[in-house]
């Protein structure tokens, strides 16, 4: 097999995988208790006006034509409509997805490149007091839920510190920069407004910790214990003996093997992220899918729940296949599997 | 198996595990916390405190000696809140893992047994449809369709559990299979229940259990995060999750109210953690 096949077959996979994703909680969102046009309309409304909601809907009718329906329209790029916000599920995603996408990365290559350095130098001195330290920090970090430390940091960092702003994307009283590509830092840099940069950057501090803080943990330990195992491997007491600065021994030989196994759960830490993001961009106001799809879960929105849910479905499916293939250019022996069949 | 085996064993696997004070650590903290959650009328310095209580005039007091973590806003004593939601959290990972863990095994077994065919096709895809979207994800959807209750709560982290259940044992299971022993009962004529749970099962066993002393801590991370946004437990039940986000509101003036019930969180799941990782240790290579 090689890497083409293996994407394309990684791909319809998927296909299959978000196909059944669907069937699930579609039928699951029209298993709510109550009328969700009743929900939608509030207990005021006038029965002629649900009715007609209802019908629209299709509510009426049994779930698999209803399914069908849906399915029909997906394919038109039409989601339905959010019974909150009024407006149609697919904008109201394109809208926010840019928000939590910037933050998820964020904090992805936050934790990633922190867990690197913190596991790689106490490996390195493994048993030393820095290497203790790391070991009992992250022992602890790993305990710590998102929500915990959203409320901590805020606390600490946002009233008593003062260091960091707590609420949203930008301090009030900032333009907004000019929309390319919803993405505040690349946006910001576009429009040559550093200050703005500065000031998204900033926001972004707290949020993107309080999503990651448990994996950044989980990384660094798994990132010191490879570290630690190959250490002591043949080859590199063989570039030691042929006098190769440590420097280089440690970036070029010891790094890279070392990295795999935290590559390969980058996946994972995206998926952790991405269902974070729901709690964290809560609590800190931030306009993204997750504030917006906490907010249709608590008001039965069932167009939006189930079109965020299947967002998500289709943004973890192509992350998963772009981190195997990034695995695979790490890990020359993946990588010959792939190609050798 | 004879008695002085057994207990050859067990001493073996003692050693093992208390060789690492942090798995001891783990062992004390976790057998604190099952303690103080069965017998929480007694350890709670304010029993009464625990469910529906009101006394205005103590309201909001930051921690003294009266009251070691300080009282809420109905002026009730954290403290004894905490001790209260220890039983919550128990009883959330414990009811979890024993719904969630049969199933899951049984289809993993299943699967990894028949290898290949439609039955580990068929298995292991929905397992994957279950897997396909975040695990918080798709509790929060399944919580969010449900009447907000402690119950439901445990039904939609259940409901998202078992999969990992199936994938874990369906590896050891597929690997197992072509181990000599299974070879030897199917050509011996032993019907496919024993060779599962006769032969093949039993090797899993220290996998599946390392993995649940593991979960333990997650689950109640997940239960805490769905009480805290409100698809849990429901007021004036004493949740830890319940009670951060109740008490969030009054940060950063009244600190304590939010701030205790989360350190605690974090002091459960560690303590899980720990323990969970000294059994791993001792049951690895055995």
């Amino acid at each position: 097999m090689n890497i083409k096949k293996y994407v394309a077959y990684r791909l319809i996979s998927s296909f299959f995988v978000l196909f059944g994703l669907s069937l699930l909680i579609f039928s699951l969102s029209r298993l709510v208790p109550g009328d969700p046009a009743r929900l939608a309309l509030g207990p005021m409304a006038p029965q002629w006006a649900v009715d007609k909601l209802r019908a629209q809907l299709h509510l009426d009718e049994p779930v698999y034509i209803q399914y069908i329906y849906w399915v029909t329209n997906v394919f038109r790029g039409d989601l339905g409509q959010s019974l909150v916000t009024r407006r149609g599920v697919f904008n109201d995603i394109f809208e926010f997805f840019p928000a939590t996408f910037e933050l998820v990365i964020f904090s992805v290559i936050l934790s990633t490149s922190l867990a690197i350095i913190l596991g790689v130098t106490s490996g390195k001195y493994a048993n030393s007091l820095w290497d203790n330290i790391v070991r009992v920090t992250s022992y602890v970090g790993i305990a710590i839920p998102s929500f915990v430390w959203a409320i901590m940091s805020v606390f600490i960092f946002g009233y008593l510190l003062r260091w960091f702003p707590t609420l949203g994307r930008l301090s009030s009283g900032v333009v907004m920069p000019t929309k390319v590509t919803g993405l505040l830092l690349v946006d910001s840099l576009i429009a040559g407004r550093l200050g703005v940069f500065r000031d998204a950057f900033y926001h972004m501090i707290l949020p993107g910790t309080s999503l990651v803080i448990s994996r950044l943990a989980q990384e660094a330990r798994i990132t010191r214990a490879s570290v630690v195992e190959n250490l002591h491997k043949d080859y590199i007491m063989a570039a030691r003996s042929f006098g190769i600065p440590e420097r280089t021994i440690t970036l070029k030989y010891l790094l890279k093997p070392s990295l795999i196994p935290t590559v390969a759960i980058m996946g994972m830490d995206i998926a952790g992220s991405m269902g974070g993001s729901f709690i964290v961009e809560t609590i800190f106001n931030w306009p993204g899918l997750g504030r917006y799809g906490m907010s249709a879960m608590l008001s039965n929105d069932i167009n939006a729940i189930v079109g965020v849910v299947m967002l998500i479905g289709v943004f973890f499916a192509f992350m998963n296949i772009l981190v195997d293939l990034i695995t695979a250019y790490l890990d020359p022996r993946i990588m010959m599997k792939l190609r050798g069949g | 198996m004879n008695t002085e085996l057994m207990k050859e064993r067990w001493r073996r696997n003692w050693y093992k595990f208390s060789r690492n004070p942090l798995s001891i650590l783990g062992l004390a903290v976790v057998l604190a916390i099952i303690l103080i959650a069965i017998f929480a009328d007694f350890f709670a310095p304010y029993p009464e405190h625990a469910f529906v209580f009101v006394d205005f005039k103590n309201a909001k007091r930051p921690p003294c000696w009266q009251y070691l973590c300080g009282t809420d806003m109905a002026g009730r004593d954290i403290l004894s809140r905490i001790f209260f939601g220890f039983r919550y959290s128990l009883v959330m990972a414990v009811s979890v893992l024993s719904v969630a863990t049969p199933p899951g095994v049984l289809l993993g077994l299943v699967a990894g047994y028949m290898r290949d065919t439609w039955v580990d096709i068929a298995i292991m895809r929905v397992a994957d449809v279950f897997l396909s979207v975040p695990s918080m994800v798709l509790a929060l959807a399944v919580c969010s369709m449900l009447e907000p209750t402690l119950y439901n709560a445990m039904l939609a982290v259940t409901v998202m559990w078992w999969p990992w259940y199936t994938r874990l044992v369906y590896g050891a299971a597929s690997s197992i299979k072509n181990e000599y022993f299974v070879q030897a009962a199917e050509v011996t004529g032993a019907s496919t229940f024993h060779i599962l749970f006769g032969e093949i099962f039993p090797n899993c066993l220290s996998t599946i259990f390392t993995k649940m002393t593991l979960d333990v801590g997650w689950v109640i991370l997940i239960g805490s995060t769905l009480s805290f946004v409100g698809l849990g437990a429901q007021p004036p039940t004493p949740d830890l999750g319940t009670m951060v986000s109740d008490g969030s509101k009054y940060i950063p003036a009244q600190w304590w109210i939010s701030l205790f019930p989360a350190l605690f969180i974090v002091v459960i799941i560690l303590g899980f953690n720990l323990l969970g990782d000294g059994v791993r240790d001792m049951l690895a290579g055995d």
